[in-house]
């Protein structure tokens, strides 16, 4: 199956191994998956922080990239950029009275995936032969919970990796107070948000916390390193990557 | 009582994080309530009907509200009651200060209603020589301590009865040994001192939680019975309704009644729903008077993607599911409508000039719990997003930080080559920051980060170095 991959910028620049986890991933359940280089950002923060000028051209320039490639699906390891794309692409386009834009808007969300969701309900997999023989628990990112309605497809992937001992979080569903600006324009609250949060998975005697979304992880992950807990956080790729014998 | 306070959300709610006693209480309450809405929820199996059948209904009422609010004038005085319009706070409480003067009334008793909070009331009559006692419990409670409701439903929710116990021991002249802190006992001294009111004073005033165009029916939906009594003894009753809870038809009731306790205090019904149409000889009030209120309604209706928010049917479930009401409590929304829907609703009926309206839409991680509970689906996070657009429209013409820094990025954004040489620089800028591949502390406003997070250093090699080492050129 042929698919283009949107890294996402925040994974270009900040985690790349997210990104090189993803391609091993699928290139190991036997995806041919093209990278498209003119790619950036898909506009959701400056979306969330009000700047709907900009994001329309973001949008636009997204919509230029990814409708030159022949790829039947568009894979994205982050929940929130793909909600960006399938739910907010076709709503700014809609606002901007642009509805040329918004027939191309829809095209391109329809066929874009968020990659838990592309792996159990396209590739029709759960179990994806990996090895990650840690205590491991899942926080289940807002976008990717509530705007994908991603379900158990995360779970039912990390269910299936040997060694991995996955802990149960309480409030699971509540938000960890990331939000983008948020936590730099409210500290106060996301830092109470995060600080609930962070007891939860200290409660778990979890090592690591994963999730779909590295911008929420870069934000437990960032208490967590601050409170020198000693649990790390790791994408969803990187553990369903990894597999016996290869660390 | 005002309806705001032109503190910013961002500066209040640092103030109330400080109040752990505040959290606790927050904490306690918001978790106990959501719990039980998921029971009654899950006892219905067409809740997700329903909730498409509510939006509906007030989809198609938003859209005729010009001539369902003529019907509802039509119905209601057929009926024998009169109908009075107020296109702002001012008419409004003119028309009903005049009203309760005509009557010679000193007093008056309310029925817990948020509308006429808005447009501040209760002040307006005290002005004019009326005293207005709230008759619900946790209203009579924020008046006595001359305070403000944080919650939609549950406006006393910011205090324990500890402290309802001191109130009550100072407002009623007891004696400490006379009073313990017994919910029981702390409702029999309200009740006591409540009887006498309803039997004594002339002149009720009400809001609605719902009125039918159809027959000219208001109904107000309550817990304690001290509402109906309000709808009952007394010889005038007063009723303000902002316009956008008229509905077509009483068969509407059917959907709304269900989702509406459900939602709210999370009960399969509540305890009293009171149904009224026009006057009846001698059988309730003799005078009925129905006040129509715009106040900035129709401005909100006119704006195509926030006029969601006038669906509300004002249940509470979103704020009792947010993460950020539950930190950071009502009274940092500054504005009788806290919450989410108070973040959508508040900026739109005043306008975004002030500081105040424009940090509300901002209010919100967008985690999106709201749009998921709302029982006629208003999707808060998109309003949000979209006003949060209308603000940054609002702030253009002077400079800002943010402003330079999000559009400067978005023209980085606009080209891969500039992109490519943004990631080189930071990683070249971030040196004196970062330490053991992290970053624990950063100036200006991103210190909001780093004061509690750290974050991670730019790594030597992107993602697209890597592709472009290991992949060749896409």
């Amino acid at each position: 199956m042929k698919i283009s991959l949107f890294v996402t910028c925040l994974n270009d620049t900040l985690y790349p191994q997210t990104g090189i986890a993803t391609v091993t991933l699928l290139e190991r359940l036997g995806c041919e998956i093209s990278f498209p280089f003119e790619q950036t950002c898909c506009g959701q923060m400056h979306l969330n922080s009000g700047y709907q000028t900009e994001t329309l051209e973001l949008v636009r320039r997204f919509l230029d990239v990814f409708e030159k490639e022949d790829a039947e699906y568009i894979v994205s390891p982050s929940g929130s950029c793909v909600a960006m794309i399938r739910e907010y692409f076709p709503k700014v386009c809609e606002w901007a009275h642009d509805t040329a834009l918004e027939t191309r808007a829809k095209v391109i969300a329809s066929k874009t995936l968020e990659l838990s969701e592309f792996i159990v309900n396209i590739l029709k997999l759960e179990d994806v032969g990996a090895y990650y023989p840690h205590r491991v628990t899942y926080h289940s990112s807002c976008h990717g919970l509530r705007t994908l309605g991603l379900g158990d497809a995360p779970y039912k992937l990390l269910k299936n990796v040997r060694g991995l001992e996955l802990m149960p979080l309480e409030n699971s569903e509540s938000c960890c107070g990331f939000g983008g600006t948020f936590a730099i324009k409210n500290p106060e609250t996301s830092t109470a948000m995060l600080s609930d949060k962070m007891r939860c998975i200290l409660n778990t005697k979890a090592n690591t916390c994963t999730g779909g979304d590295n911008s929420c992880l870069m934000h437990i992950g960032g208490g967590l390193s601050r409170m020198n807990t000693g649990v790390r956080t790791v994408h969803l790729a990187e553990i369903l990557a990894q597999t016996e014998g290869r660390a | 009582m005002p309806f705001l306070n032109p503190t910013t959300y961002q500066k209040a709610a640092k103030t109330a994080l400080e109040n752990p006693q505040l959290r606790r209480n927050l904490g306690k309450a918001t978790t106990a309530i959501r719990e039980k809405r998921l029971r009654v929820v899950a006892e219905l199996p067409d809740w997700q009907q329903l909730r498409d059948a509510g939006a509906a209904i007030k989809t198609n009422a938003m859209q005729r509200l010009p001539e369902l609010l003529l019907q509802l004038e039509e119905s209601v005085q057929k009926a024998g009651g009169k109908v009075h319009w107020a296109s702002d706070a001012v008419e409004a409480n003119q028309i009903v200060s005049s009203i309760v003067k005509s009557h010679n009334a000193k007093e008056v008793i309310k029925i817990k209603s948020i509308t006429t909070d808005e447009i501040g009331l209760n002040d307006a009559l005290l002005e004019s020589g009326v005293v207005a006692i709230e008759t619900d419990l946790a209203e009579l409670i924020v008046q006595l301590a001359h305070d403000h409701p944080s919650h939609i439903l549950v406006p006393a929710i910011h205090k324990n009865r500890s402290e309802i116990r001191e109130l009550f021991l100072k407002s009623f002249n007891i004696k400490p040994e006379d009073l313990t802190d017994e919910p029981r006992a702390l409702a029999e001294v309200a009740r006591r001192y409540l009887r006498q009111k309803f039997l004594t004073v002339p002149v009720a005033i009400s809001g609605a939680n719902f009125a039918i165009a159809e027959t000219g029916t208001v109904s107000v939906v309550e817990s304690e019975g001290n509402g109906r009594m309000c709808l009952t003894l007394p010889k005038v009753l007063i009723s303000i309704m902002g316009i956008e809870k008229v509905l077509p038809e009483l068969r509407d009731l059917e959907v709304m009644l269900q989702l509406l306790p459900r939602s709210s205090t999370a009960e399969r019904m509540n305890p009293y729903t009171s149904l009224w149409t026009g006057v009846h000889a001698d059988d309730g009030p003799q005078e009925f008077h129905l006040v129509l209120l715009d106040n900035g309604r129709t401005k909100v209706l006119g704006d195509e993607v926030g006029r969601q928010a006038l669906h509300c049917i004002r249940c509470s479930a979103c704020l009792n599911v947010c993460p950020v009401y539950e930190r950071a409590g009502g009274h940092a929304y500054g504005s009788v409508y806290p919450g989410p829907i108070g973040a959508i609703l508040t900026p739109q009926l005043i306008g975004l000039e002030t500081a105040h309206a424009q940090s509300l839409p901002f209010a919100s991680s967008l985690c999106g719990a709201c749009y998921e509970v709302c029982p006629v689906k208003i999707n808060i996070p998109e309003i949000l997003v979209y006003l949060r657009g209308e603000v940054v429209k609002e702030k253009t013409g002077f400079f800002n930080l943010e402003g330079a820094a999000l559009k400067s990025m978005a023209w980085v954004f606009m080209d891969a080559k500039r992109y490519e040489l943004a990631q080189q620089a930071a990683r070249v800028g971030q040196i004196p920051f970062a330490k053991n591949n992290k970053i624990s502390s950063l100036a200006g406003f991103m210190t909001g980060w780093t004061n509690s997070r750290d974050l991670p250093s730019v790594p030597k090699q992107s993602f697209r170095d890597w592709w472009r080492e290991n992949k060749g050129k896409s």
